[in-house]
């Protein structure tokens, strides 16, 4: 079978859709032609392979881990090195894909939203490259975690606004930022940073990050002579660094796909598994899976991982569970630090928090495959963001 | 076909037709039915009845504020439908019940459209709700006899415009500004031009207008090129100015309406 999701209305089977004040609907109407022209724009698709290449330093490395394969004794363990990519995450393959958008589109003002920080960096960054004005809304409570992020993104010329409403964390931030939206539409471009919110962001920031998937399929013939490996691996929060990976490999039935969340202090306390715990429901413009009570009011996430605290997940993931298509596992703060530290130890990569959750399932998969299979695993983050974080829980935690 | 509220509109004129908005809930879920007859007294037209949202989107800050504080005092659909039902047993106004997507999915598209005809809840707007998504509610809407009242907004082109026009019932609700609920209105010319334009496009129903209107001046300005005008942040604010100068807030409330409604 082909996949060939969304459909012409921007659904993944019922999921997606367009659920936006009526004000927005021309915008996205507008987006979503432009972005229909510019796919197959020979000059668009050169200067965004230039940019990625220059400046964003693709293609990254596709690394061979040989002491974590050899640590859980199954397969052979291939790691995505996007934490190698400018800004020190994958989220700039799509930022840099938007604002090449936006100019062709004619807009001067960037608005994006933010949790941990990483979307708002790269935002920020690729306004910078082309002196666009930028504004980031991150939650109140958000900034004061991530301070240096905060730092990053106004050294980068950005203003950060704080989201002060409801939970004061990305779910406040990205209604902020949407209310902006609303107010400044005729000259304001809306840098998503996940597969999520109305038709056409999710479908369009996959296609940015597909490129993860493109290259790995690509390296692995270089290296071991095979285009796919036998499990892709990757964390999902709104879920737009999984989407880059599996993505190509979708209509290939020998690939299987396995997608982490966060369960936070386990499925029993305060979480962030969307697709695992979740029902269906409406938030930022799309119908998904969401963390929500018998009211249909949506409840707080919680993962130590900032970039994974959000109560949705993007249409595509609601769809590919469904489906079962993919496989979706989750796993907690303790085994995403005690991830992180093996990581650390055995391959000299201090993966980020969310990164961490990733490797979390990686023991229990490996060993269960056979030394001529291949695992690869999206290493979508780089973790220096996250010492502070990481420190106190260590801390706290070997008292 | 329930034309209760289409009735309600045509017979304010000349006057214009007044829409007054208030969050269920809000000061506390105890005081909404007496606030829903203060606004009656006071001379609204309708009753724009908001179910409150963990994350109303289209919402500045005093209807944010209402909302968080009658979810933070345990309002909840049931209850909302209850307060209408409530109001419906002494009272013929119109009651339109505004809100969005995901609490009504969630309570089911048909109970909730049943629970609001037989709670005499003559129409329904869902500003995250568009006409590209709009059939499974238009379709429970037309079986339970509820109007579905859907949003144009400035950017809206006229040939969308008639669709949605077609696919309303009860009233369009022309939305004044790009913006959000409460938004100030920088140039009420160009508002004027706009709400003029879009009346004289819909040709099914009559054509109303909210988002930042405030005064009496402003109710009279709009609602000369339309049908009438929608109020809500500003209820809110005068609420609040009521509480913090430890008022009645039914009263004030009541004032707040007949000035908008009467000029007095």
């Amino acid at each position: 079978m082909t996949y060939n999701a969304p459909d012409s209305t921007g659904h993944f089977g019922p999921y997606g859709g367009q659920f936006v004040p009526e004000t927005l609907i021309p915008a996205l109407d507008e987006l979503r032609a432009a972005y229909a022209e510019l796919a197959g724009d020979a000059s668009f698709q050169d200067e965004l392979s230039s940019m990625l290449r220059d400046y964003v330093g693709r293609p990254t490395a596709l690394t061979y881990a040989s002491r974590l394969t050899e640590a859980f004794g199954g397969a052979r363990i291939y790691l995505k090195r996007e934490d190698l990519c400018h800004t020190g995450a994958h989220k700039i393959n799509n930022t840099a894909g938007q604002i090449l958008l936006a100019r062709r589109m004619g807009k001067r003002r960037i608005i994006a939203e933010t949790g941990a920080g990483q979307h708002g960096v790269a935002t920020a960054t690729v306004c910078a490259r082309f002196g666009m004005p930028c504004v980031v809304y991150m939650g109140a409570e958000d900034m004061e975690r991530q301070e240096l992020n905060v730092l990053r993104m106004r050294l980068l010329g950005a203003e950060v606004r704080p989201a002060t409403s409801g939970s004061r964390t990305l779910k406040d931030a990205t209604n902020e930022a949407i209310r902006d939206w609303v107010t400044n539409v005729r000259d304001t471009f809306y840098i998503i940073g996940s597969v999520v919110g109305p038709h056409p962001y999710p479908m369009m920031v996959r296609d940015f990050h597909a490129i993860i998937g493109q290259e790995t399929s690509r390296q692995l013939q270089e290296q071991v002579g095979r285009d796919a490996p036998d499990v892709l691996l990757a964390c999902v929060g709104g879920g737009s660094n999984a989407i880059g990976l599996f993505y190509p490999f979708l209509d290939r039935d020998d690939v299987r796909c396995i997608g982490v969340e966060a369960s936070g202090e386990g499925l029993g306390g305060r979480h962030a598994a969307t697709l695992t715990l979740g029902e269906p429901g409406v938030l930022h413009g799309a119908l998904s899976y969401l963390l929500q009570n018998a009211e249909g009011q949506v409840e707080l996430a919680h993962s130590i991982s900032a970039g994974l605290d959000y109560p949705g997940v993007g249409p595509e993931h609601a769809f590919l569970k469904d489906s079962g298509r993919v496989t979706y596992v989750s796993a907690t703060d303790e085994e995403a630090v005690r991830a992180l530290e093996q990581v650390s130890e055995l391959e000299g990569i201090i993966p980020a928090l969310e990164t961490a959750h990733a490797f979390a399932r990686l023991p229990d998969i490996a060993a269960g495959m056979s030394s001529s299979e291949l695992i690869v695993v999206n290493c979508s983050g780089r973790g220096d963001k996250d010492m502070g974080t990481i420190s106190q829980y260590i801390q706290e935690r070997d008292q | 076909m329930n034309d209760r509220l289409a009735r309600a509109i045509r017979r304010s004129a000349p006057d214009p037709a007044l829409g007054m908005f208030l969050t269920c809930g809000f000061p506390s879920p105890g005081e909404t039915l007496g606030l829903m007859h203060a606004m009656e007294e006071g001379g609204a037209d309708f009753i724009e009845l908001g179910m409150p949202f963990s994350d109303p989107l289209a919402e500045g800050g005093p209807i944010q504020r209402s909302s968080a504080r009658a979810l933070a005092a345990g309002m909840t659909m049931q209850r909302t439908l209850q307060t209408a039902a409530a109001f419906r047993q002494t009272s013929t106004l119109p009651v339109v019940l505004m809100g969005y997507a995901n609490p009504v999915m969630r309570y089911g598209l048909g109970n909730f459209f049943a629970a609001c005809h037989s709670s005499g809840v003559d129409g329904i707007i869902l500003p995250d709700v568009p006409v590209e998504e709009a059939d499974p509610f238009l379709e429970e809407a037309s079986r339970q006899d509820v109007n579905l009242i859907f949003l144009v907004s400035p950017l809206t082109p006229e040939a969308r415009l008639r669709r949605i026009d077609s696919l309303s019932s009860g009233f369009v609700y022309a939305v004044s500004v790009a913006g959000v609920t409460g938004a100030e209105l920088p140039d009420p010319d160009d508002v004027v031009r706009y709400v003029a334009a879009a009346r004289h496009a819909t040709k099914a129903n009559p054509l109303l207008v909210g988002f930042g209107i405030r005064t009496r001046e402003d109710v009279l300005r709009y609602a000369a090129v339309s049908d009438g005008c929608i109020v809500g942040s500003e209820l809110v604010r005068e609420i609040e100015r009521a509480e913090s100068e430890s008022r009645s807030v039914k009263e004030r409330v009541r004032q707040f309406v007949h000035m908008l409604k009467h000029g007095v």
